[in-house]
């Protein structure tokens, strides 16, 4: 079927511009993902996965400029911590500031380096392929096609320290597509971290295989520089009695679009999407997840907690989808926004599409203000205004926060949170 | 120490008088019991004195230690000295009944200007006072007043008034919800921050409670004021005989 033609002309301009990489490899699935965004299109405004969130400056041939941001002597996220660290710089991998990649329990290879027969080629393209259906999400086949860098990393055992990819934006205009892929081995185990903004325009992909008995933890701390945009996708599959969580902080940020699609292929396996953003101002944030009951007794939850506050906007899409076989899913949803004002607002569309009939699966969305009671409580503790209300909001991410399984990095995010509050209110 | 002077309050919300004139002084050391009927606008003197939104002082004052407290913000009173433990304990999910006291303590020593508590110190502190109030660890863990029972939420706001020190302590009817060794505990940890010139406002229904914390001063509040005011014996009378014969009495 033909494209629209508003559609078809963006989707040419965009791929007039870019060029796809030899990639050796991962070629085939190259041209296999460029065949997808050909058939399928660009995101457009009249698009209904769209309709909360305006693609066209992900989708356009160039970024919007992005000023970087002055953080001063802040310390960097996740810095206190014994980690490996990969570090990006406007989507480029950067060996003087990275470490050594080399840790027991895996290997880490470079996308844009990695040799010609590879493991990875099995893998590279194919969770994001499966994932565009019942829904299509083209900007993520675009990454497949396109990604200039990105990480191959294969666990094969139980990682004793996480491996922290830490992106930093240096230039106004930079505009990286990144793609890792993950493949945690049966009995593998390790824990993923991101921070720091990428780019002025960035998109990325995560492809996670969970073999069984494996688990995979993500923690990611998207950076606050005001005018970045991000589109990211985090396709998962996982395996009999493995686990997959992920939590993602947001603060800041004008436009910011997290996707995760996660397939649930083994009995007994379990997966947490959590997240928690914090907007100010020009801020839209749209979380989307997608995720597929395959296998019996399986369990997923999914915490979305947005604070906004002076016209800021949050979006959640959250579907659950449990195929005929599924029974005994256990599936959770909660997606709550508390508006700090009256020009703030949170638009959201949870879904749940069960065909099996022994399952248990519960939803709630919610939108409010600060609790006055409470407030007035800790007021007349003494406790401040502000410092009540901060308190009263770091405890309505809390559900979300207590996602993450490490303490320590639970209560990391925690002062982080508190910092970024602290700092409105000076 | 509290002096109000003929305190008039309406509802913000509906055109309601509920205090029509309350005269009321305090002396510091001093226990004064407020008792009255259901509706008589005793919770609605606590609240006001305490700064909740909702309420509109229409004439009169109110002064702790000869400052107006009715134009400060509810944490500036709480610095100033005033507490009031709370009828019904709001319960803060996510907010961990430690952070909440220490939170607490070091806001009001920084707005008065002292240094901080340190949190070895802070602890050491926190753990002998709530042994006393029989809090257990797990309960100064826990969200604030989450999960808690009657009990434990009046023994928790117990627990704050000591963390805080106050000098003037309103106490809106801490007997509610309370079985017989509940309220013995409570009020022995309200015995034990009494003198020091440290004043307390009890307010309640029943006399049992000024069993317990022994009353200097009682006062019968109907319809907006204050329509008698005795020694202890005023609240065997209420025992005895109900409210009826003195709200007649008064008309």
């Amino acid at each position: 079927m033909a494209l629209p033609q508003v559609k078809q002309t963006a989707t040419d301009a965009r791929l007039a511009a870019l060029s796809l990489p030899e990639g050796g490899w991962s070629r085939p699935a190259r041209e296999a993902a460029l065949a997808r965004v050909q058939a399928m299109g660009l995101p457009g405004a009249r698009d209904e996965y769209w309709k909360y969130t305006r693609p066209d400056t992900l989708t356009a041939v160039e970024p919007t400029s992005a000023a970087v941001l002055e953080v001063g002597d802040e310390a960097p996220v996740f810095g206190a911590r014994d980690r490996l660290k990969v570090v990006f710089v406007d989507g480029v991998f950067s060996a003087e500031e990275s470490d050594d990649l080399a840790l027991e329990g895996l290997t880490i290879e470079r996308l844009a380096e990695a040799s010609d027969i590879h493991w990875a080629k099995d893998l590279y393209g194919t969770l994001e392929a499966n994932g565009q259906t019942p829904v299509e999400r083209p900007l993520a086949a675009l990454n497949t096609a396109f990604a200039t860098d990105g990480l191959l990393i294969r666990v094969t055992g139980k990682v004793a320290k996480p491996v922290h990819l830490l992106y930093r934006h240096e230039s106004d205009s930079s505009d990286a597509i990144l793609h890792h892929v993950v493949k945690v081995e049966e009995g593998g185990d390790v824990t993923l971290l991101e921070s720091g903004p990428a780019a002025a325009r960035f998109n990325k992909v995560m492809e996670v295989d969970v073999a069984d008995g494996a688990g995979f933890h993500h923690v990611r701390v998207q950076g606050r520089d005001h005018e970045r945009r991000a589109a990211t996708h985090i396709f998962g599959r996982l395996g009999t009695e493995s686990t997959l969580k992920t939590f993602t902080l947001t603060v800041n940020g004008v436009l910011t679009r997290n996707e995760a699609v996660i397939e649930l292929t083994g009995d007994d396996a379990a997966v947490h999407v959590a997240g928690a953003c914090m907007g100010d101002g020009d801020f839209h944030h749209d979380d989307t997840v997608f995720i597929t009951h395959d296998a019996v007794n399986c369990e997923s939850r999914q915490i979305f907690k947005k604070v906004l506050r002076n016209g800021a906007t949050g979006v959640f899409q959250g579907k659950i989808l449990v195929k005929p076989d599924a029974q005994k899913t256990d599936g959770y949803q909660i997606s709550q926004s508390l508006l700090l004002d009256e020009d703030s607002q949170f638009l959201a569309k949870p879904e749940l599409e069960i065909y099996a009939d022994d399952v248990a699966c519960s939803h709630g969305s919610t939108s409010g203000a600060i609790d006055e009671e409470g407030l007035f409580y800790l007021r007349a503790r003494g406790v401040p205004r502000g410092i009540a209300e901060d308190l009263l909001t770091i405890a309505f991410i809390a559900e979300a926060v207590q996602e993450v399984e490490d303490e320590s990095i639970q209560e990391e995010i925690n002062e982080l949170v508190a910092a970024w509050l602290g700092r409105r209110r000076d | 120490m509290l002096e109000i002077k003929n305190l008039q309050v309406k509802l913000e919300e509906e055109d309601k008088q509920i205090l029509k004139g309350v005269d009321l002084t305090v002396e510091p050391g001093k226990v004064h019991a407020i008792m009255g009927p259901n509706g008589s606008g005793k919770s609605t003197l606590s609240y006001v004195l305490s700064g909740k939104d909702g309420y509109e002082v229409t004439g009169g004052e109110a002064t702790l230690e000869g400052e107006d407290i009715l134009e400060m913000e509810p944490e500036e009173r709480a610095a100033a000295g005033l507490f009031l433990a709370f009828q019904y304990p709001v319960e803060i999910p996510g907010v961990g009944n430690m952070t909440f006291l220490r939170t607490a303590v070091n806001a009001q020593r920084k707005a008065r200007g002292q240094e901080e508590m340190s949190s070895t110190e802070f602890l050491k502190v926190v753990r002998e006072k709530a042994k006393s109030l029989k809090i257990d660890a797990e309960m100064l863990k826990r969200p604030v007043n989450v999960g808690f029972s009657g009990g434990e939420k009046k023994r928790n706001e117990i627990l704050q008034m000591a963390m805080l020190e106050p000098k003037m302590c309103i106490l809106d009817e801490t007997d509610s919800g309370l079985d017989v060794d509940a309220m013995k505990l409570v009020a022995d940890g309200v015995n034990a921050l009494r003198g020091e010139g440290r004043s307390f406002l009890v307010i309640t229904h029943y006399q049992r409670l000024l069993d317990h914390i022994k009353p200097d001063v009682v006062h019968i509040m109907s319809n907006g004021r204050i329509i008698k005011t005795g020694g202890p014996e005023l609240a065997l009378e209420v025992e005895h005989n109900g409210y009826a014969d003195l709200i007649e009495e008064q008309a």
